[in-house]
């Protein structure tokens, strides 16, 4: 082969690979403004008036913070609606099942692979055996269930009990603090740690509980943070179950608090502005830990 | 240390599974001085021979899985392969492209219902694009565009979610398969179907697994977008159940069609995995 037909294969070559490039970024750009069109159009109409809102759709005026902008549809929501509520309702039941999630899933996490006891291989088996159950199944016989279930309720300091657990904060926590999936996670990456570091602390007298504490917890930051990500979102976000069993106004989530604007006249101006509320925590969230959100989903695929 | 766990998965997973089993039997209802009485198979029976709204959502919920899981799978990969090139800002776009899983299915569904209202952004995009030629239509209040409607809005949400699953299987192909393929004149196509596709083969089972279950679930843009309307042409079995189980406080009916939907996902589930096994 002589020098002059590799430098024009070379050529070709390198012309076929620039305008792949160029296909590509074509095809992401397209893709990238599907994927933020509506985003974007529900931050903008949030600050506009609902005339204007319906007037600019018809235009690229529906994308562009122009015209009369203000924050009026923010201050309406907070008239129509106990917003403020709502948002600590939600962090609240979220903090709690995120928190205590982490803390009880990993101690099951621990036993299921560093500890030798009857029965773990059974426990495992069913824990594993019921990630095929959709929460969606067990919804209406749960909701049966917790109704029957007894709870402290307090006449002024006296304690006293009671059956039923609807409209209650523990309805909404206590039912998803232990998670299948999550004491999945922790059991694999856990089996991951050498386990003859236990050995060694057990030499020096540590009981179990040191054990997780100072050797296993602090090795297993990654394991947290996937589980803490990926128990965060649907806590956040739940709707079907709140909307079920907590029909009283002060104790209910964000999501479900949205049920106010379907009555009436819907404003849309304070819709848009209400989910914009609701969705820029998590939205700023999911921007700060953007590398720890891509791995934890890579990580609950890798089951496969 | 796993006593807590396994105390509270046993009260509120397996319980509810066993009562799952035990109240479609009964004729339980949710509030009742009553207790619940043994009625057999009259749930099971009432649901495939008195219940043609029962029976509608069914149909509905296999045509919604039918299209999402095929198109969601494929656009998944798709935007998959494009970003994992060695191309600058493919982070930036993997980052777009994932917003809308973390935006919730509520605030999705709200928004969309508003983009799909007659005189909304969705016709004024297809009366602009088109020159006024073709016009847009009362999407959600017409029976035949409804559930294509909330078919598109499921997709966009939820796909960033299988790219990301896609993109970890296209991950762990080693460079040096492609670089074979290459040094045998393989070009882009023969490439992927030979190296990449072989790759993907356990990544496939579980992206078509998890869009299948969560396809089958759907109910959040049903109840905020349509209600199951109109005319029933988009009433699905988890929307059904919920109605008659929780709005009408037939706790055994509802029970019941709980049931038929969770052996319908194990079925799939268990069919999906048998014939993606068999092929190997």
């Amino acid at each position: 082969m002589t020098a002059v037909t590799v430098s024009r294969q070379d050529r070709t070559e390198h012309q076929q690979r620039r305008r792949r490039r160029i296909f590509s970024y074509v095809a992401m750009g397209i893709f990238a403004v599907v994927f933020l069109f509506p985003l974007v159009f529900m931050f903008v109409s949030s600050l506009k008036p609902d005339g204007q809102i319906l007037s600019d759709v018809r235009s690229l005026r529906a994308f562009l913070p122009v015209g009369d902008i203000s924050l009026d549809n923010y201050v309406g929501v907070f008239d129509r609606v106990p917003v403020a509520r709502f948002m600590f309702n939600s962090v609240l039941v979220t903090t709690l099942i995120v928190g205590l999630g982490l803390v009880v899933n990993s101690m099951c996490g621990f036993a299921l692979s560093r500890l030798e006891w009857k029965g773990r291989g059974v426990v495992l088996a069913v824990i594993i055996a019921t990630l095929i159950v959709p929460f969606e199944t067990i919804a209406i016989p749960m909701v049966y269930w917790v109704s029957k279930l007894p709870t402290l309720v307090f006449e002024g300091a006296v304690p006293k009990y009671d059956f039923g657990w609807l409209n209650t904060y523990q309805v909404q926590i206590i039912p998803f603090i232990a998670n299948a999936f999550s004491i999945f996670l922790f059991t694999q990456y856990f089996s991951t740690i050498p386990k003859s570091l236990d050995e060694a602390a057990r030499i020096d007298g540590a009981g179990w509980f040191t054990i997780y504490r100072k050797i296993v917890v602090p090795l297993a930051g990654p394991a947290f943070a996937t589980v803490a990500i990926l128990t965060f979102l649907p806590a956040w976000n739940s709707y079907l179950w709140p909307l079920m069993v907590v029909q009283e106004e002060s104790l209910r989530p964000v999501m479900v608090g949205m049920q106010y604007f379907f009555q009436l006249n819907t404003a849309w101006g304070e819709v848009m502005a209400y989910t914009s509320l609701i969705t820029l925590p998590v939205l700023i969230v999911f921007l700060s830990f953007q590398r720890a959100f891509v791995s934890s989903v890579a990580a609950s695929g890798v089951k496969g | 240390m796993a006593a807590p766990a396994a105390v509270l998965l046993g009260l509120f997973l397996i319980v509810p599974v066993l009562l799952a089993f035990a109240l479609s039997f009964t004729n339980a209802r949710l509030i009742s001085p009553n207790p619940p009485r043994f009625v057999g198979l009259d749930n099971f029976v009432r649901a495939f021979t008195q219940d043609p709204v029962f029976l509608r959502s069914v149909l509905n919920t296999f045509l919604f899985a039918i299209v999402v899981v095929p198109v969601q799978a494929g656009l998944g990969l798709l935007l998959a392969v494009l970003v994992n090139q060695k191309l600058r800002g493919v982070t930036f776009f993997r980052i777009v492209y994932f917003i809308p899983v973390v935006t919730s299915i509520v605030v999705v569904s709200i928004l969309w219902k508003f983009m799909y209202q007659p005189t909304g952004l969705i016709n004024s995009f297809i009366d602009t694009v088109t020159f006024g030629a073709l016009q847009g239509a009362d999407w959600l209040n017409n029976p035949s565009t409804a559930l294509p409607a909330i078919i598109v809005l499921s997709i966009w949400q939820a796909v960033g979610f299988h790219m990301l699953i896609w993109l970890s299987g296209l991950q762990t192909i080693p460079d040096e398969l492609y670089e074979a393929a290459r040094m045998d004149g393989a070009d882009a196509w023969a490439q992927f179907k030979n190296v990449t596709w072989p790759g993907l083969r356990s990544t496939m089972i579980f992206v078509l697994v998890t869009i299948t279950i969560a396809a089958l679930g759907l109910f959040v843009q049903i109840d905020v977008m349509t209600q199951g309307g109109p005319q029933d042409s988009t009433t699905t079995i988890v929307y059904h159940a919920v109605r008659k189980g929780y709005r009408e406080q037939e706790t055994g009916y509802g029970a019941a069609i709980s049931l038929i939907f969770f052996v319908l996902v194990l079925v799939i589930a268990l069919v999906q995995r048998f014939v993606t096994r068999e092929k190997d």
